[in-house]
């Protein structure tokens, strides 16, 4: 026979999606696409009306007597415990009794249509004492509002004194806003009682473990009793890694109180209006550096917008402490974090988890440098660098000991052309035109691994069916991100099979128990290793059994394309998987992994949190309309490290689509609050994420092909999930410079974000006046 | 009286629907969805605004099929009679396996949640019909209205363009089965006014222009929906009923442009799309003002007769055709009368409208010689967005003076509203910066705009003077270099 030379759909090659095939003929069932159980029932929520209060009176009889209505749950029908909480701090009810944002769930009405259920959930009478509610973050730390959860404290040096001792200073402060997930398919759940307490959930979440105990705390039930299924979800962002518990609660408690199948499926609106975002920063810095722009200390704080309960607000505003020093050394260095309560639903995760907050503060303080010496930021960006030794600590104390971003930048700088593109912008926009030009280079380092540590950890099941295709089953979800395409690569990969061999199957409770969110751009590292130890457990008893079965020595059993080379024998891998079943071999394993090397002790602020860093640097040019502050990013060059990527092609997917998604985060996508505390952004009609028409003019992405990862991770390759996100930083920048022009570049625009045109419009006068005064 | 089918018939995909019961508010994505199980089609949004859901539908427009993109969330199934619907599961290659697009979009990781993926491969699916060889600007208009939030777009292009190299269009359905499906829409369409539905279900489909004046007379309450593009939202986000409503946008005679010396008379159920060749051919300054409006499946749906019509101080067309001196005709029963378009406009929620009367037609004058006119539009997002604020300008100068000048305004104040006073502080002035800058003091005025979630009062009131400016300098400078350049250039 002809011996094959490769696999198809191994690893590092550009593979499809494994369902695109589904996606593109709508094919691919999410679970409003499901075939619906027989006596199928909806549930619908209802939201409170006021930002802040205790409930009075709730008076449902319209509600239970609308056409169509099963009955109505509220927080006296909880079996269990009236919590969704993922930190167990209790903070977070299904229904809440005391009001604490407007538009939090109080009740459920359950009927035989959605229709009929989402009509009758506008009927219910509730009287309020209402309370004063405070919805931005710098009103709620001036009215004394309490912290959600413990602040941390990052602290190398002594701040105050070298802040004291250096030859120039800056302090400022900056507004980060939030950033609705947007994911294109909302919440949903659908929940099918079984016997005695037993109840399986379809849920649209990345975290099924975690729905499962919520689900089971709700109920009052053991964790056994649950199932969770997922197959996939039609994007997640983070916005599903907690936000799904509430829909999965509801519908479990329905289907048990009625004994029938119950789908809750929330409208755009309600999804958005209640379930949590990316948390809005408020960031106070103060700078020491001196006239070459080196930074001597930092002492910055980060007040966070965390809404009603902690949620996910600690690790959150922890990790945008982690990524305030980007890629910068800071000597001496003290950041704080604040978490505070506010009257808005409670803020959750979006890819980046903090970071994006904490890296754009700190790029502010890159800026604020840069115009007060009146140099190129990207100059001060080069001097204050991650170096080698006595440069390489971070405020958390982990040395950076993979540092690639110098060669990253210098390789971007040159692909990019991006001195001459400057010196080009600065003579276009010395002729003081109606458009005027930026252009900014920003890096990115981005640290992976879960800061909790114990959830670097991951399961993988996988069977050898004796006809030797292969049932791949992990911990991890599939949101759009190509996960069980890797995993099913490095899979084919492990086993010699070509890819069509391997059947992706949906994420399961049952299979793999005890699972970690899929977060923290963790998915492919942890599912991966997961996957390719359950392989190397079947390969390791197989090739056992060949040795025994031939006589041969371990090294002369070699898995080839589609093969098994046995001694001199040459055997189809289904004939040999066929004759090791014969023999009696166990086909199947339950794969286990976790990150080697990592530890973190917050108390002290010390340890090595990340057990490695991704990196990336983008270049972005702008144009600026300074008649009305509109804009256009012209063109966007990336170079981004993937290490050994698994698989190009859906890499860079992540990348452009990150970038592309943090470039909604800092410039169209405004989220804003009436004086009633009511959120008034909550549709794709009035909450603006990037069309087709807003993507770079110019889009160069490329992988940085020469990057290994350092560490032992699955294939050298890396973490690609966030870390592309925070490289839209270098759009703000440029649309800074842009504005900068107004006053030759002397002054720090200081442009919040997200710089919609209108603070684009109005940060360009602030400076033309302020130009005119000098 | 008109006689009277109870029942709609259309096509969807390859077979014929019969239906007698259906409600006013029954949106065809929901039918798509929950009664044929047709599950491509998804909800992302609701409100048109994602494109998640986008289908095309076919209809005999005075005798000529012609297919459209179109939000299936807010197009109710009442007015699909005679039809013909085409969804994702409709589309395939000539093998019976994946058509060019899809085909295109796999190859090109087009997908990653797959969510969005159906809307965009519709809306991609009609370019590709439409448009052999697509710039990357008509790919971007063909995507206007639709959302992905996975791939940031550029796959979804580099798809757009790989189908249209594939080509195949000569094999497709739609075009071999063209004249079947023509006469199965022929013999739907029977001219019979449809009537369906009792209390807050009931429609009506008139059987035409004079049918509709007689139903509304006898039902003076009665909504009238053309587009849907408004009237959707009541019903998916107000949960209003909209009985008895009025399907309106499958009267021929309403769809008609007709030209006279002096201007445009369109009827009611002119679309935006429909109106986009009259608008390349006699008022080109507003050409990218008008690709402005909502996205592709929107402008597919919507009419310039709706957007007057229901009075929004927001709505794109109103200060365009204020500025031009645009009229509007109401017909009640047998009569009409006709206002000018900015009299219309009386207040928020409050326009000059008899019970009964509807909106039959627009006239539209000219620009004429000697004027100068152009027309802004400011929003958060350039495409697919609500303005801030919206502007038309339209002056003449002669003898380097200003002798006339009309501006009106949109989003400044609690209806489209002409700037009288700053039209005041122009006329008779020289047409130069100095001029502009003394007018200025005519915005407070005119205006005291609002500030709500799309701008601040101080940005509105701030753009207003801007956009004077702008106009100005274009007059003077040309748009060269006043204005972003938009084209894409990859």
């Amino acid at each position: 026979m002809t011996q094959q030379a490769k696999i198809v759909g191994g690893v590092h090659v550009e593979q499809r999606h494994d369902s695109a095939h589904k996606h593109v003929t709508g094919r691919a069932d999410y679970i409003d696409d499901m075939a619906a159980p027989e006596g199928l029932l909806h549930a619908y929520l209802g939201l409170s009306s006021v930002a802040h209060g205790d409930i009075e009176t709730m008076d449902l009889s319209a509600v239970q007597a609308a056409p169509g209505v099963i009955g109505v749950l509220t927080a006296e029908d909880i079996p269990g415990h009236n919590d969704v909480s993922p930190t167990g701090k209790q903070d977070d009810p299904v229904f809440a009794r005391t009001v604490e944002f407007h538009g939090q769930p109080i009740f459920a009405v359950v009927a035989e249509t959605r229709a009929a259920a989402r009509n009758a959930a506008s009927l219910a009478k509730v009287d309020y004492t209402t309370r004063s509610h405070f919805t931005d973050v710098a009103e709620a730390r001036a009215a004394n509002y309490p912290l959600v959860t413990e602040p941390l404290t990052l602290k190398r040096g002594d701040a105050a004194a070298a802040l004291a001792a250096a030859p120039r200073r800056i302090k400022g402060d900056m507004r980060v806003g939030g950033q609705d997930h947007f994911y294109l398919e909302g919440h949903i759940a659908m929940a099918i009682p079984g016997e005695d307490d037993e109840v399986t959930v379809f849920s649209s979440t990345q975290h099924p473990s975690e729905v499962q105990h919520m689900v089971a705390h709700v109920l009052d039930v053991p964790s056994n009793a649950v199932t969770v299924n997922v197959r996939r979800m039609g994007g997640a962002f983070g916005g599903k890694e907690t936000q799904s518990n509430l829909f999965a609660a509801v519908a479990a408690m329905a289907a048990k109180k009625y004994g029938r199948a119950v789908k809750i499926r929330p409208d755009r609106d309600d999804d958005m209006i209640a379930t949590g975002k990316r948390h809005d920063f408020l960031v106070e810095y103060d700078v020491g550096f001196d006239d070459a722009g080196l930074i001597s200390g930092v002492s910055a704080n980060f007040a966070a917008r965390c809404g009603n309960s902690a949620d996910l607000s600690g690790p959150v505003t922890d990790r945008a402490l982690f990524h305030a020093d980007n890629c910068y050394y800071f000597d001496n260095v003290v950041l704080q974090s604040q978490p505070l309560k506010t009257n808005t639903v409670s803020n959750t995760a979006f890819r980046g988890f903090g970071g994006p907050q904490g890296m754009v503060g700190g790029e502010r303080i890159i800026e604020e440098i840069a115009y007060a010496l009146g140099k190129d930021p990207l100059e001060i960006r080069k001097a204050n660098f991650y170096g080698d030794d006595g440069r390489n600590v971070t405020p958390y104390h982990q040395q950076v000991d993979d540092n690639i971003i110098a060669r990253l930048v210098e390789e971007l700088e040159a692909s990019s052309d991006y001195a001459a593109r400057r010196e080009a912008i600065l003579a276009f926009n010395a002729k003081n035109g109606v458009i005027r030009k930026g252009i900014a280079l920003t890096p990115v380092k981005f640290g992976i691994s879960f800061t909790a540590t114990w959830y670097n950890q991951a399961g993988a099941l996988v069977h050898v069916y004796t006809d030797g295709s292969v049932h791949l089953n992990h911990g991890g979800t599939e949101m759009g991100q190509g996960l069980n395409t890797k995993v099913a690569q490095v899979l084919a990969d492990e086993f010699q099979i070509d890819l069509t061999h391997v059947k992706i199957t949906a994420t399961h409770t049952g299979k793999v128990p005890n699972t970690s969110a899929t977060a923290a751009s963790s998915g492919s590292d942890l599912n991966g290793m997961a996957a390719a130890n359950a392989a190397q457990q079947i390969k390791a008893r197989l090739v056992d059994f060949a040795c025994d079965t031939h006589g041969v020595d371990p090294d002369q059993v070699v898995f080839e394309p589609n093969t098994v080379l046995v001694g001199n024998q040459r055997i189809p891998f289904p004939d040999f998987i066929r004759s090791a079943y014969m023999a009696r071999v166990q086909l199947s394993a339950a794969g286990f992994y976790k990150t080697p090397d990592i530890h973190w002790d917050r108390e002290a602020g010390k340890g090595r949190p990340f057990y490695y860093f991704a990196y990336g640097a983008a270049v972005s040019e702008v144009s600026i309309d300074t008649l009305t502050g509109e804009y256009q990013v012209d063109r966007v060059d990336i170079l981004h490290d993937a290490g050994r990527s698994l698989n190009p092609a859906l890499d860079i997917g992540q990348i452009e689509g990150g970038f592309v998604q943090g470039m909604g985060w800092l410039t169209t996508e405004e989220l804003w609050w009436d004086t009633e505390g009511r959120l008034r952004t909550h549709a794709p009609s009035t909450y603006k994420i990037p069309l087709a028409s807003d993507r770079p003019r110019i889009f160069n992405v490329s992988l940085a092909d020469w990057s290994e990862n350092r560490e032992m991770t699955i294939r050298r390759s890396k973490a690609v999930g966030e870390p592309p996100f925070m490289l839209a930083i270098s759009v703000l920048e440029a649309l800074s410079m842009a504005v900068a022009s107004a006053a030759d570049y002397r002054i720090c625009p200081k442009l919040d974000c997200p710089a919609t045109p209108e603070r684009v419009l109005l940060a360009f006068e602030r400076l033309s006046a302020e130009a005119g005064e000098v | 009286m008109a006689q009277i089918r109870k029942s709609i018939s259309f096509l969807l995909n390859d077979r014929t629907v019969d239906l007698d019961t259906v409600a006013a508010s029954d949106t065809v994505l929901d039918f798509l969805r929950l009664e044929q199980r047709l599950c491509g089609s998804k909800e992302g949004c609701a409100e048109g605004d994602c494109g998640a859901c986008t289908v095309l539908v076919g209809r005999l427009a005075d005798g000529e099929l012609k297919y459209e993109t179109v939000n299936s969330c807010i197009r109710f199934v009442g007015s699909l009679d005679a039809c013909h619907v085409v969804t994702i599961e409709h589309l395939r290659g000539t093998d019976g396996g994946l058509h060019p697009v899809q085909q295109a979009m796999v190859d090109m990781h087009g997908s990653q949640c797959g969510f969005c993926t159906p809307g965009i491969v519709m809306s991609l699916y009609a370019l590709w019909m439409e448009n052999a060889n697509p710039s990357n600007a008509d790919i971007e208009t063909a995507l206007q209205g639709n959302l992905c939030r996975c791939t940031g777009y550029e796959a979804i292009i580099r798809a757009a363009v790989a189908a249209a190299s594939a080509g195949g269009q000569s094999q497709d359905v739609l075009v071999s089965e063209r004249e079947k499906v023509v006469a199965i829409l022929q013999g739907l369409a029977d001219g019979l006014r449809v009537e369906m539905g009792k209390g807050d279900d009931q429609f009506f489909v008139p059987a035409s222009v004079d049918d509709l004046a007689e139903i509304r007379l006898e039902n003076p309450t009665s909504v009238i929906v053309a587009g849907a593009t408004d009237v959707g939202l009541w019903v998916n986000k107000h949960m209003r009923p909209i009985a008895p409503a009025v399907f309106i946008s499958h009267l021929d005679e309403l769809h008609r442009i007709e030209e006279t010396e002096t201007g445009l008379t369109i009827g009611a159920c002119v679309t935006y799309t429909e109106f986009q060749g009259a608008v390349a051919q006699h008022f080109p300054q507003i050409a990218g003002y008008w690709n402005r409006i909502g996205g592709e499946q929107v402008r597919n749906m919507g009419t310039v007769g709706g957007n007057v019509a229901n009075g929004s101080p927001i709505g794109d067309t109103p200060p365009v055709l204020i500025a031009l001196g645009a009229s509007v005709t109401l017909r009640n029963g047998t009569q009409q009368r006709t206002v000018p378009v900015e009299n219309f406009f009386i207040d928020y929620g409050e326009q000059d409208r008899e019970v009964g009367d509807f909106v039959e037609a627009l006239h539209i004058p000219f620009c004429g010689e000697g004027w100068s006119f152009a027309a802004y539009k400011v929003s958060k997002r350039r495409d697919e967005d609500i303005s801030s604020v919206a502007a038309a300008f339209r002056i003449r100068v002669a003898d380097g003076k200003v002798a006339d000048a009309v501006i009106a305004y949109g989003g400044m104040a609690a209806t489209p509203k002409r700037a009288k006073a700053v039209e005041n502080l122009l006329t008779g002035k020289p047409w130069t910066a100095q001029t502009i800058a003394d007018a200025q003091a005519g915005f407070a005025d005119d205006f005291s705009p609002i500030g709500d979630w799309r701008a601040s009062a101080e940005y509105r009131a701030l753009v207003a003077h801007k956009l004077l400016t702008r106009f100005h300098l274009e007059t003077t400078q040309g748009h060269e270099n006043t204005m972003l350049k938009r084209e894409a250039v990859a």
